[in-house]
């Protein structure tokens, strides 16, 4: 049992929040990252966490609660992009861009001038890479009761979102206001990014954003399969991920172990990697059960990986 | 101000801005910002991992950087190109954050590889940037016609029998060497940045693709210049100016066009003719 399972994994109460915040990011970022990618919204998805950063920046330097700086950010940013953008894609991917830039820089000052108030060691390395495994567990409820509202919103507009992301004509002719459905999707997303980067880093957001709704994306057919073999694919990666960092501790000669946000990226990517293998494709495309299929390609996955 | 290291700085930031201006013109132009921006922000990571294995930082900026831009390049074949790019940015921050953990002390290099930390630049980093940024260039002036073909008018260009996604690849090969060019001396971020709200802003101010290079440079040398000075009387990063002065350039242009399509509807009469023109 040891050989898997290193000491006090369960008993161990930093990894038990890990496992459970872990689990409801994956799941939300998997459900919102599924229309995401649908939409060709990754560099948005991503920037965001960016952009939230920034607004933990800001937070952390003038004393603010750091939730309310990342979601804050994280909508600011998500409103200046829909503002400065045109509905045409390069223009979109040019204001994400622009709106990213200035988030980024704003971020340095706030980084300078934390680090040179002193006393704030590793704030920029904990900003960017963030940890799972030091989430203060009083910030879990909200984070909890966030995220449901987050996934409530996607859920709720699903439709108009997916037929506008195949044509903004058809929507508008059925008397849907596009723009609308779309600025509501990215607060959606914004507030999803933001608890994400603030629990698990923005790395892990845009990784578990992305990865498991591509990977997904390029398996399945329908709307549903899609969403649950994204949600199965992120929280499965986000538990070995934690695992095995947790049992790296006793790999590697360093004091501290790998990063935990190292091995679900990994994880993840070759998830990913694995999608586009004619092997596993020729799984999925069987007609039946898709269920059967998405538990299949999850076990092949985690074969692979063990 | 022009004396001692920041004659260095001067040196540094014009040769930068002169290949952001030039590379930025394309990537305003093809939309790729978001490569742009995933290759140096996530090549800093290699210049960890050569600080781990205590080699050159240039070796790992440059595996990184073009490991990510032919992975970013063959995986766009099959996959849909923004969520590679996510991808493959993730996993070499990934990367880093495990070389960061490796190593003990690290957090100001990661500090100035992703914010920039123009006024330390020593006289020996002059060369590397002076040799990558002319093969940039060389580059870019090589395929200039075809490069400006695949990104108007892909189909024309196929029909020629140009293959685009060849060019996106040879393009994002371009990038990878300014990253491992700027990067070292100036920042993930001041490079993004320059390569984007200049190019952005000149591409609002004229339709002609001559005229737009050149602007975006004239405007990148206008911007590192005056962050430069303000970075030096401050003391701030001059990352966050360069950002600042990028965007500011981007809103006066938008509203320059703004102004430009608004007295051409007046003086066409015909609103709907002047707007399916100018767009």
């Amino acid at each position: 049992m040891h050989v898997v399972f290193e000491f006090g994994f369960f008993t161990s109460a930093p990894v038990r929040t890990a496992l459970i915040i872990g689990a409801v990011t994956a799941m939300v970022s998997a459900v919102v990252g599924v229309f995401v990618v649908v939409r060709g919204q990754s560099f948005a998805g991503h920037a965001l966490t960016d952009v939230a950063t920034t607004g933990g920046s800001a937070a952390f330097f003038f004393g603010w609660s750091p939730l309310l700086g990342f979601i804050g950010g994280g909508v600011i940013g998500a409103g200046a992009m829909d503002l400065i953008g045109v509905e045409r894609e390069r223009r979109r991917d040019l204001a994400t861009g622009i709106v990213l830039g200035t988030a980024l820089g704003l971020a340095a000052l706030f980084l300078y001038l934390d680090t040179t108030k002193g006393a704030t060691t590793g704030a920029t390395q904990q900003l960017l890479f963030g940890s799972i495994f030091t989430v203060d567990p009083s910030t879990v409820p909200l984070v909890l009761g966030l995220s449901t509202l987050a996934l409530a919103i996607v859920v709720m507009i699903n439709r108009p979102l997916l037929l506008s992301s195949l044509s903004a004509e058809l929507t508008r002719a059925r008397g849907i206001n596009v723009r609308g459905v779309g600025v509501l999707f990215m607060i959606a997303m914004a507030v999803s990014v933001g608890l994400s980067s603030i629990a698990v880093g923005s790395i892990l957001s845009t990784a578990l954003l992305i990865g498991p709704a591509a990977a997904s994306v390029r398996l399945t057919k329908s709307l549903r399969a899609s969403l649950i073999v994204a949600g199965v694919l992120g929280v499965a990666t986000t538990w070995l991920g934690i695992l095995f960092a947790y049992d790296s501790f006793y790999w590697v000669p360093s004091s501290q172990g790998l990063p935990v946000s190292f091995f679900i990226v990994s994880l993840i990517f070759i998830a990913y990697l694995m999608s586009g293998l004619p092997l596993v494709r020729r799984r999925f495309d069987r007609p039946r059960a898709n269920s059967v299929g998405a538990s299949n390609a999850s076990t092949e996955v985690l074969k692979a990986v063990s | 101000m022009f004396s001692g290291f920041m004659v260095n700085a001067w040196e540094v930031g014009t040769m930068v801005a002169i290949v952001g201006g030039v590379v930025g013109f394309f990537v305003v132009l093809r939309g790729s910002a978001f490569p742009a921006h995933a290759i140096p922000n996530g090549a800093f990571a290699g210049a960890a991992g050569a600080n781990l294995l205590a080699i050159n930082p240039l070796i790992g900026l440059g595996v990184f950087s073009f490991g990510a831009a032919l992975g970013i390049g063959a995986l766009s074949r099959r996959g849909r190109s923004d969520a590679v790019t996510a991808l493959a940015l993730v996993m070499m921050l990934a990367l880093g954050a495990a070389f960061v953990s490796l190593s003990t002390q690290y957090e100001p290099q990661i500090f100035s590889l992703l914010f920039g930390e123009i006024l330390g630049v020593s006289s020996s980093d002059l060369l590397p940037v002076v040799a990558l940024g002319a093969v940039c260039i060389v580059a870019v002036a090589m395929l200039y016609r075809p490069l400006l073909l695949t990104s108007i008018a892909p189909d024309i260009a196929a029909a020629r029998g140009l293959r685009p996604q060849r060019f996106e690849i040879a393009f994002l090969i371009v990038i990878a060497c300014a990253t491992t060019m700027t990067v070292p001396v100036v920042g993930a971020l001041l490079i993004f940045t320059l390569m984007l709200g200049p190019s952005a802003a000149a591409q609002c101010f004229t339709n002609r693709a001559g005229r737009a290079m050149a602007g975006s440079v004239a405007i990148a040398l206008v911007t590192i210049w005056l962050a430069l000075a303000c970075a030096y009387e401050s003391n701030w990063p001059v990352g966050f100016y360069v950002s600042v002065f990028s965007a500011t350039w981007y809103g006066i242009g938008r509203g320059y066009a703004e102004w430009h399509t608004r007295r051409q509807v007046r003086a066409a009469g015909d609103s709907r003719r002047s707007i399916a023109l100018t767009n």
